[in-house]
């Protein structure tokens, strides 16, 4: 069970932080290179808020991400719906889904780099990490859906849009819900992991590497601080997305 | 318009059920008796087309049909109207008379997991009755229900199920003297 995040943990840790940085400044003259501490960070953040550089890389960025996370959702529930009725397309997709489950993403990223541009490298990388959740939970709910309900459908003449609306929706948004949150955390992680290594020209993840190379230890703190904001920010949507779609399926 | 089966038979890992059963429906209510276990469920599975007979033939059952089943089967987190809207397309104008008739208020917005048992059963009862079919399939359609209850509910079944082939299955034939009879099973 998830535990939630509480001011004061958050302040402690913060406070830690602070602390950790400030020590490491009294140590050593370069200490501050090191470790920049959260006050530093939460400035540098402010003074690259104004910026277009800013808000295009942090645009560029979300549209490859989530692009390739919408794409994967649409080809996972493509998918599991055609596969949850033919379990010989279940076998098939099995091998693939374990390897991307169990491959480390690093290796997709330096190997998707022999055949793709860096532009296209964080969509294709975002995409392959949400696949595998996102296939199989939708796969599960669909399996779990009330047979007996179904065959109401089919007695009563039921045409598809209604029993999607009233059988299947409600029984397969807990799962994809569920999925999707996980696999929207792992689609930045991943996303952003492609940037740094395939480094596309104004994206997040390429100022990220620039201010490592530079030891801007600030920048790249502000810029962390960006794509967890980033993550929850979609994440929510997404999520309230989602609700709207269950509380319309259910009225 | 009748249903006609001929030498029916249907078992389930090697437990017959059906075996051999040949019988006509007509219009109106047919009852039909069994103890629980003997074929009443099975027989209309076969005749609504939910699974396939092992030996035998059925006529006239390719139909627009209606049906209460063992469960429920209601949508738990819906209303009454949006139950009804789901499964026939809209809510027909004589739905809240019927209702009525059967002590459920049209009205009534709460999901029907705040219903009680008995509250459902006649829902899904209503549903049946509602439909567009030239059939119905009721399978103990009366569980869970009240003396009073049951006769209203029978005497609905009667009037909505005019004309059409009726097959109700029940273990308690009461207020059912008048209706044909098939007894099914050790009975």
């Amino acid at each position: 069970m998830a535990t939630k995040l509480r001011p004061w943990s958050v302040a402690f840790w913060l406070l830690v932080w602070q602390g950790g940085s400030v020590a490491l400044a009294a140590a050593n003259p370069s200490g501050s290179l090191l470790l920049a501490s959260p006050v530093r960070s939460a400035l540098r953040l402010l003074e690259l808020l104004p910026s277009s550089a800013f808000w295009r890389a942090v645009g560029s960025s979300s549209l490859r991400i989530f692009g390739g996370f919408l794409l994967s959702c649409a080809l996972a529930l493509l998918l599991a719906s055609l596969a949850v009725g033919r379990p010989w397309l279940r076998e098939l997709l099995a091998p693939p889904v374990a390897v991307v489950k169990a491959t480390p993403v690093a290796s997709f990223i330096i190997l998707a780099l022999v055949w793709l541009d860096a532009r296209s490298l964080p969509l294709f990388i975002s995409a392959l990490m949400v696949f595998p959740p996102v296939y199989l939970n939708v796969l599960e709910g669909l399996r779990r859906t009330d047979r007996k309900l179904l065959e109401l459908a089919q007695v009563y003449r039921i045409p598809l849009g209604r029993r999607i609306r009233g059988i299947y929706l409600p029984q397969v948004l807990p799962y994809f819900r569920s999925a999707a949150s996980l696999a929207l955390g792992l689609c930045w992680k991943a996303g952003v992991a492609a940037e740094v290594i395939g480094l596309p020209a104004g994206t997040v993840g390429e100022r990220l590497y620039t201010a490592k190379i530079y030891l801007q230890t600030p920048d790249l703190f502000a810029w962390t601080a960006v794509i967890l904001l980033l993550a929850a920010a979609f994440e929510a949507l997404l999520l309230a997305a989602v609700d709207w779609i269950a509380g319309k399926a259910a009225s | 318009m009748e249903i006609r089966v001929e030498g029916l038979c249907k078992s389930y890992g090697g437990k017959v059920v059906l075996i051999g059963l040949s019988a006509v429906f007509q219009p109106g209510v047919t009852a039909v008796a069994a103890p629980s276990g003997t074929g009443k469920t099975t027989l209309l599975r076969l005749l609504l087309g939910l699974e396939p007979p092992d030996a035998g033939t059925i006529r006239g059952a390719d139909c627009r049909w209606a049906a209460v089943f063992q469960e429920d089967r209601l949508l738990e987190d819906l209303s009454a109207a949006a139950n009804l809207r789901f499964a026939l397309g809209e809510v027909p104008g004589e739905a809240g008379e019927l209702l009525a008739r059967l002590g459920l208020e049209h009205s009534d917005s709460r999901p029907l997991r705040e219903w009680s048992g008995g509250m459902k059963r006649r829902l899904a009862l209503a549903r049946a009755l509602l439909a567009p079919a030239e059939a119905l399939a009721l399978d103990e359609p009366f569980t869970g229900l009240d003396g009073e209850s049951r006769a209203r509910c029978l005497e609905l079944i009667r009037e909505r199920g005019r004309g059409k082939p009726v097959l109700l299955a029940t273990h308690d034939l009461t207020g059912l003297e008048d209706a044909p009879l098939l007894r099914l099973g050790r009975s």
